[in-house]
């Protein structure tokens, strides 16, 4: 018998695979099927609900922030200050730091949004919070009356010497002209650990607020944030993206896509994001079209997995 | 068959049909009865791997009701209850029941070539349904509201905000993300899965790739081709 090529073609012809079955046949029962296939998940989800039960690590507050890591706090408080924190230079759609977006080639997608969420991190984080208060700090008028050169010099004094203090204690810093930037910031630290900075960060976009965009973007420039995710294996280096709090499982379909992040050349780059996002797009692409890439559809052909699939099939040829 | 047959010529034979009446006939044309609900299966559907489409279903079935009792009390509720815990529990659960038997579903598939003979929008489908899945099980993530959403949602803004879809798909946005989760997201992976179904159904299961005329199982008398019909397995 001569062998035939079987068609891995999607185009519909005259084969077999493009007519209505004729050949032997045997019982089904759709719904039966459907029924105990519903009954035996069900037995499943709940065996492991009751037994392994789902994560709920408790969310980090800046009340938390701020009692736990001060330090951190009153640093990071500092770069919110001066400008210098990830999120005042991180461009759209937050601000308009030049040079800050992600770009593939002279392709400038971060750009195309423009400021769309704004946020002056000085005002939003520090400056706005603290005028809140029923009796603001006076160092806040001090504040507003400087010039932009003074402010930056102020903070980025304080910045340095808290960097050099011991375990970089704000009450251990040496002498040096800070301005009000020392009061603003004890002031700040001292509104959070009361809890009442977390609701004032909120409620700047008014009674009803979902969105947490402002509280969330602060607690990332630190680094005790960071850290606990770091200590909980959830990085975006050790495969974070596909991990979960305590042992569960997390996304583990995402494991492509944090692969990506793993490989030095690409996970390093300073566009890493938007070369994780392309490659996944493109990859994601070719496997809709599988069908119509003739590499790739002959593989079922070539490796013949289909043999196990049906070899209730090929034993009764 | 004749007799149900009987009664609709009259109307699917005549001409100036309503588009009601067409859209009948095209669809009654398309997936009859015994297509849409058959009896019977082609000899060849007879392996484990058929197993795994179900399981996605009817995991999907779970996701959906366990979503449908979380909502009832919101993404908050799971914090101070063991009832709300055990929902949340089940939600987890067969979302990752859901992935895994999906991920086996579309792996046999490939090796199947389950594409060919004019299969290929089935295909196509199930990817998209894939992907679409995976942004509904994201926005879950998100909506955890613990730890683990908080750092998904800043880590997962540089990727959005990268491509420049950040500032309109904002997932520090908790109300925006809640909405997605549970209104948008949930139609599309219906809306597609169920379209997906049909077009199983419609086209049918697709035969072995070295299947061949001279096949034993294709070498059915009259009588045994007759049987055939009657069960719906003229797939």
């Amino acid at each position: 018998m001569t062998k035939i090529r079987p068609s891995v073609s999607w185009r519909r012809g005259n084969d077999i695979a493009s007519r209505p079955w004729t050949g032997a046949t045997r019982k089904y029962d759709l719904l039966k099927e459907l029924t105990v296939g519903t009954i035996v998940i069900g037995l499943i989800v709940v065996a492991l609900s009751l037994i392994l039960g789902s994560p709920d690590e408790p969310s980090i507050t800046l009340k938390s922030w701020a009692t736990n890591a001060p330090a951190d706090f009153v640093a990071t408080a500092t770069a919110e200050l001066g400008g210098t924190s990830d999120t005042a230079g991180y461009g759209p759609p937050y601000n308009t730091t030049a040079d800050a977006t992600q770009t593939l080639g002279p392709i400038d997608l971060q750009s195309l949004s423009g400021v769309r969420i704004p946020i002056d991190t000085a005002t939003a984080f520090v400056t706005g919070p603290l005028s809140l208060q029923t009796t603001p700090p006076r160092s806040l008028a001090v504040w507003s009356a400087a010039t932009t050169a003074q402010r930056t010099a102020w903070t980025s004094a304080y910045a340095d010497a808290l960097a050099k203090a011991p375990a970089n204690d704000p009450a251990r810093v040496a002498h040096g002209s800070f301005g009000p930037v020392p009061a603003l910031t004890s002031s700040l630290l001292a509104m959070a650990k009361r809890g009442a900075l977390d609701g004032a960060i909120q409620g700047e976009g008014g009674f009803f607020n979902l969105d947490y965009t402002r509280s969330i973007l602060f607690l990332g420039d630190g680094t005790y944030f960071v850290g606990i995710a770091n200590n909980a294996h959830l990085t975006g280096d050790q495969w974070g993206m596909m991990n979960e709090t305590g042992n569960y499982p997390g996304q583990s379909w995402l494991w492509l896509f944090s692969f990506w992040y793993q490989i030095p050349a690409i996970g390093g780059a300073a566009n890493a994001d938007v070369l994780v996002v392309g490659i996944m797009l493109i990859l994601t692409l070719l496997l809709t079209l599988v069908p119509f890439i003739p590499g790739l559809r002959m593989l079922p052909r070539l490796i013949p997995v289909h043999r196990l699939v049906w070899r209730d099939y090929y034993k009764r040829r | 068959m004749t007799s149900r047959g009987s009664g609709r010529e009259p109307q699917e034979s005549g001409a100036g049909l309503s588009w009601t009446g067409r859209s009948r006939r095209w669809l009654l044309k398309r997936l009859p009865p015994e297509k849409l609900l058959p009896e019977g299966q082609p000899s060849y559907v007879a392996s484990w791997i058929y197993v795994f489409g179900i399981g996605a279903i009817a995991s999907l079935i779970y996701v959906i009701a366990s979503g449908i009792l979380l909502s009832l009390n919101g993404p908050a509720w799971y914090h101070v209850s063991g009832l709300g815990r055990f929902v949340n529990s089940s939600h987890l659960w067969s979302v990752e029941l859901f992935f895994m038997t999906m991920v086996v579903h579309l792996w046999g598939k490939y090796w199947m070539a389950a594409w060919r003979g004019g299969r290929v929008l089935t295909w196509v489908t199930g990817v998209i349904s894939f992907a679409v899945s995976i942004v509904a099980a994201f926005t879950g993530y998100l909506l955890q509201t613990n730890f683990d959403s908080q750092w998904i949602a800043f880590q997962a803004k540089d990727a959005l905000n990268a491509v420049g879809i950040g500032a309109w798909f904002n997932v520090v946005n908790l109300g925006q993300i809640f909405m997605w989760h549970i209104v948008l997201l949930p139609l599309a992976v219906g809306a597609i899965a169920a379209f997906h179904v049909l077009l199983v159904r419609v086209h049918g299961v697709v035969p072995p790739l070295e299947a061949a005329e001279s096949d034993a199982q294709l070498q059915l008398t009259d009588r045994e081709r007759s049987d055939t019909k009657s069960q719906g397995g003229g797939l």
